[in-house]
């Protein structure tokens, strides 16, 4: 089944990478180099930058690669009814999708790495002070926005995607703390403490912690209660979702 | 060894919207789209309860929403039953889900084929889920094609192919495993006569080879040419079964004779009723009346001079040879094709 999402994702490969990077990479160009480049923004806001848009990547392929075809598949084809009919257990199936939306979350993550510092070179400065709490975080983004993507795409109706994108999706990116620091936010303490149930969050501060740690960030050991919290939370909600789908 | 089927007072009711996974258009979809929270309760099995032998074609034969393919879904781990319980072979369809979908293929009513793949890659994936070796998948996804007239199709999407074609690549995709048992919903609605008739040769061949097969109709040329035997369902339960002989047989007389008249009274029916070879007779409204008889045409003679005589004219007359629908007719009141 992995080989078959896996397939498929090769024959639509041109359309997925637009999908995946295009906007980071927009994001990258307009804030870190016309915006900096002309003055509004200090130059070293291009590092604060980059892990919030690693995060944000992560996090939106990871759900878009799950919901998506989830959505479609149960309600418009129909086409998951095949696999559901493999002799195998029904949750297999959600975890199996799951883990194709963490690789391809894991894959966005690295591949945004080099593009964008590349796009906001010179000037940004990276250090990875820590190689195995940075992949465990990178692991437990992926996990949370496939997780993500398996709950949102066996709640969502197909008719209610428009809704989905107004209601959730946008909120998360802007109260993310992708594109500022968590810290930023201290003047609104109300907003400051109601982001914190937003998981891009936790991983935007993670990468962060982990990255660019010269930057004031949430302690590390916060960001990995939360991740794990968020992790185990939207799988076992996912899960619950997806057999109620699978059987009526 | 073939595997028989069997299920033992099966309840389903449905709560909310029409499932997924019953392959929907037995319940109206009007009452699920209106989303409010009306918790409708719909009861789309009542109690039913069959036994499909093993190796036979066996047909469900209802109008739509008796509950056709409702009983397919609880016999294809896809409905989940109010309850009482189904088996495939030794096996609860319901506790032992792996085991089942080992021994089961299923043709869906509405074709639900990965629109992301080729013709080829449908089969041959479909193979791989069920742990089938690289080179029999291929050997059969080709044989397959072949006899399914889809070789020059294989390497295209299916999202060009016309609803025939998807069908058949359907059906072969759920023979490509080989299955103990194959599950076809509603095979032939909306194919031309010509694949109708390559299809039911697939299928008796496939019986051929000691499966069992387990259908859904509402054509009665379908259930009486193609199936062993039948079961009339109808609002969720069974109201007949045997052979297509015997329900035949079942039917009082045999022939119907669907009568209209100018005006109609308990005592002209009472006197139908006494024509020879009339079994039983029964006013429809205030109008009509159903004869059953053991002959047909030549009852008109004598039904017209005493509908004359009572002083209500025969306006209208229909008249039926033994059949399915007749039985349908008889046990239920309404035609199937209601």
């Amino acid at each position: 089944m992995l080989a078959r999402d896996a397939h498929v994702a090769r024959r639509n490969a041109v359309q997925l990478f637009l999908q995946t990077f295009l906007q980071p990479l927009l994001f990258v160009f307009i804030f870190g180099r016309v915006m900096v480049g002309s003055g509004f923004l200090p130059a070293s806001y291009k590092s604060l930058l980059l892990p919030g848009i690693i995060a944000i990547s992560m996090v939106f392929t990871g759900i878009w690669a799950v919901a998506m075809p989830l959505i479609a598949e149960f309600q418009w084809t129909r086409e998951i009814e095949d696999r559901l009919l493999a002799p195998i257990a029904v949750p297999w199936i959600a975890i199996e999708k799951v883990f194709a939306g963490m690789l391809q979350a894991l894959v966005a993550g690295l591949v945004v790495i080099p593009l964008a510092w590349l796009v906001l070179r010179p000037g940004v400065e990276i250090s990875i002070g820590s190689p195995f709490t940075f992949a465990v975080i990178l692991v437990l983004i992926a996990i949370f926005s496939a997780g993500g993507g398996l709950a949102l795409g066996c709640s969502i109706n197909q008719q209610h995607i428009g809704l989905m994108f107004g209601m959730v999706i946008t909120p998360m990116i802007f109260f993310g703390c992708a594109y500022y620091p968590w810290s930023a936010l201290k003047t609104f303490p109300v907003l400051q403490k109601a982001v914190l149930i937003n998981p891009l969050v936790y991983a935007s501060e993670g990468m962060r912690a982990t990255l660019v740690p010269q930057f004031p960030h949430l302690p590390i050991s916060a960001v990995l209660i939360a991740l794990v919290f968020f992790d185990v939370l939207l799988l076992v909600v996912g899960l619950r979702q997806f057999e109620k789908k699978a059987v009526s | 060894m073939a595997i028989g089927v069997r299920t033992q007072d099966l309840r389903k009711v449905y709560s909310a919207s029409p499932p997924l996974a019953a392959g929907g258009g037995f319940i109206g979809r009007a009452d699920a789209k209106d989303g409010k929270p009306s918790k409708a309760q719909i009861p789309a099995l009542d109690g039913l309860s069959l036994e499909v032998l093993p190796g036979e074609i066996f047909g469900l034969l209802g109008p739509n929403g008796a509950g056709k393919s409702t009983t397919i879904g609880v016999l294809t781990t896809r409905v989940r039953p109010t309850s009482g319980q189904a088996w495939i072979g030794e096996h609860d369809v319901w506790k032992e889900q792996t085991q089942v979908k080992h021994l089961i293929g299923v043709v869906p009513q509405r074709p639900n084929l990965d629109f992301s793949l080729t013709a080829r890659e449908i089969l041959i994936f479909h193979a791989a889920y069920f742990g089938i070796g690289s080179r029999q998948r291929n050997e059969r996804a080709d044989a397959l094609l072949e006899k399914f007239k889809l070789t020059e199709r294989a390497n295209q999407m299916v999202r060009g192919f016309s609803g025939g074609m998807m069908q058949r690549l359907s059906i072969a995709r759920a023979m490509m495993h080989d299955p103990q048992v194959l599950f076809l919903d509603e095979p032939s609605a909306g194919l031309d006569p010509q694949t109708r008739i390559l299809l039911w040769e697939i299928i008796r061949e496939y019986h051929q080879a000691g499966r069992t097969v387990l259908l859904t109709t509402h054509n009665m040329e379908e259930a009486d040419g193609l199936c062993q035997r039948l079961a009339i369902i109808d609002h969720g339960h069974v109201i007949a079964l045997g052979t297509s002989v015997e329900l035949k047989a079942s039917v009082p007389g045999g022939y119907l004779l669907r009568l209209r008249f100018g005006n109609q009274t308990a005592e002209l029916l009472q006197r139908l009723q006494s024509l020879a070879g009339v079994r039983e007779v029964r006013a429809t409204d205030s109008m009509g009346a159903d004869v059953y008889a053991d002959r047909g045409g030549s009852l008109i003679p004598e039904i017209a001079s005493l509908a004359a005589n009572a002083g209500a004219e025969l306006s209208d007359v229909h008249i039926s040879e033994p059949s399915l629908e007749n039985l349908f007719l008889h046990h239920t009141g309404r035609s199937l094709r209601d």
